[in-house]
């Protein structure tokens, strides 16, 4: 089976750390952030590496911070 | 984060260009944002981006052109499908939709929006139902659910006192002007891709001048609900889509009979 490798970069200042790209990640590797942007929200951030670029956290974030990529390994 | 990958080559995902990098005036988790970027991205892909002409409300969307980045046009309360008609009636060869919340086209606007329907007018009709009135702290709404609490309605919305909930695409769909009519919604994203779909075929049938093309998306209100986003997406789930379910109501102007 083709793996597939990827990765999201987060623009943390628009970020609301709303939440909802959590439990729609397949492999959990989205979290909060401890710390907060200039507004005073936690914003999310990737923490494992099991990424597979399946987009859906960008697809249900309402402010639209998410860009992923993908590579086939 | 693996920094190798991130190269214009290996890209599948980001923010269409065509909404603008002005933060949303939305609150953290609103449908309201989603909706706005499918539309953009139908809009995008289509390559009609100088062809569009949208009508923006009033309610929580009203700085909808700050975010759009087509021409648009601010209607005033509940007019939007009358402002629709005019600019589609002026321009023929454009692309014309409003987009409008539930307080603002099922009830200030609700004449409007029934007459722009009954007369099939060929614009694109986009509703956001989250059953209150948001912007101004979580009122009822007429799309407020039986024994839904509101700051208008502390004990419940009592439906012997207050009416019931008004099943506006429902309503709409029985009219002859009204050529596709659908529900769906933005809280996953199998919906959010189904939702696209849905505005994509719209737009594709507005250029063929059938009628209107409505689609309601049932949304989250967080703050008016006074629950966490995804919290609200559950109750939205367990309450809002048993009254409106989701699904194809009217297609191809033949009413889906289940």
């Amino acid at each position: 089976m083709a793996k597939v490798k990827g990765t999201i970069v987060v623009d943390t200042e628009t970020c609301k750390g709303c939440e909802v790209c959590i439990p729609v990640c397949p492999t959990n590797v989205i979290a909060m952030s401890a710390k907060v942007n200039s507004k005073g929200y936690n914003y999310m951030n990737l923490v494992g590496e099991d990424c597979t670029g399946c987009t859906n956290c960008a697809v249900v974030c309402p402010d639209g911070v998410i860009t992923v990529y993908r590579v086939k390994v | 984060m693996n920094i190798e990958m991130i190269k214009p080559e290996n890209l599948v995902y980001t923010k269409t260009k065509l909404m603008t990098d002005n933060a949303l005036s939305y609150c953290p988790g609103c449908g309201h944002g989603t909706a706005h970027r499918i539309i953009m991205e139908v809009i995008d892909e289509m390559g009609i981006q100088e062809d569009t002409i949208g009508i923006a409300p009033v309610g929580c969307s009203v700085l909808a052109y700050e975010f759009m980045n087509i021409d648009m046009q601010e209607a005033s309360h509940g007019r939007a499908p009358a402002l629709a008609t005019a600019v589609k009636r002026l321009w023929p060869d454009k692309y014309v939709f409003s987009y409008q919340g539930d307080g603002d086209l099922a009830a200030i606007g609700t004449a409007e929006t029934i007459h722009a329907c009954n007369r099939g007018e060929n614009i694109v009709m986009i509703f956001i139902n989250n059953g209150i009135y948001g912007m101004t702290g979580g009122q009822m709404a007429p799309t407020t659910l039986p024994n839904m609490k509101t700051a208008t309605s502390p004990y419940g919305r009592d439906v012997k006192e207050m009416g019931h909930p008004l099943k506006m695409t429902e309503l709409i769909a029985q009219l002859p002007g009204t050529y596709y009519v659908t529900r769906q919604a933005v809280h996953k994203p199998a919906n959010v891709r189904k939702t696209k779909k849905a505005i994509r075929k719209a737009f594709e049938l507005s250029k063929e001048n059938v009628g209107v093309c409505f689609i309601e998306i049932v949304s989250n209100c967080n703050s008016g609900w006074k629950m966490r986003p995804n919290e609200a997406n559950i109750w939205m789930e367990d309450n809002m889509f048993p009254f409106f379910p989701l699904g194809d109501i009217k297609v191809d102007g033949q009413l889906i009979t289940k």
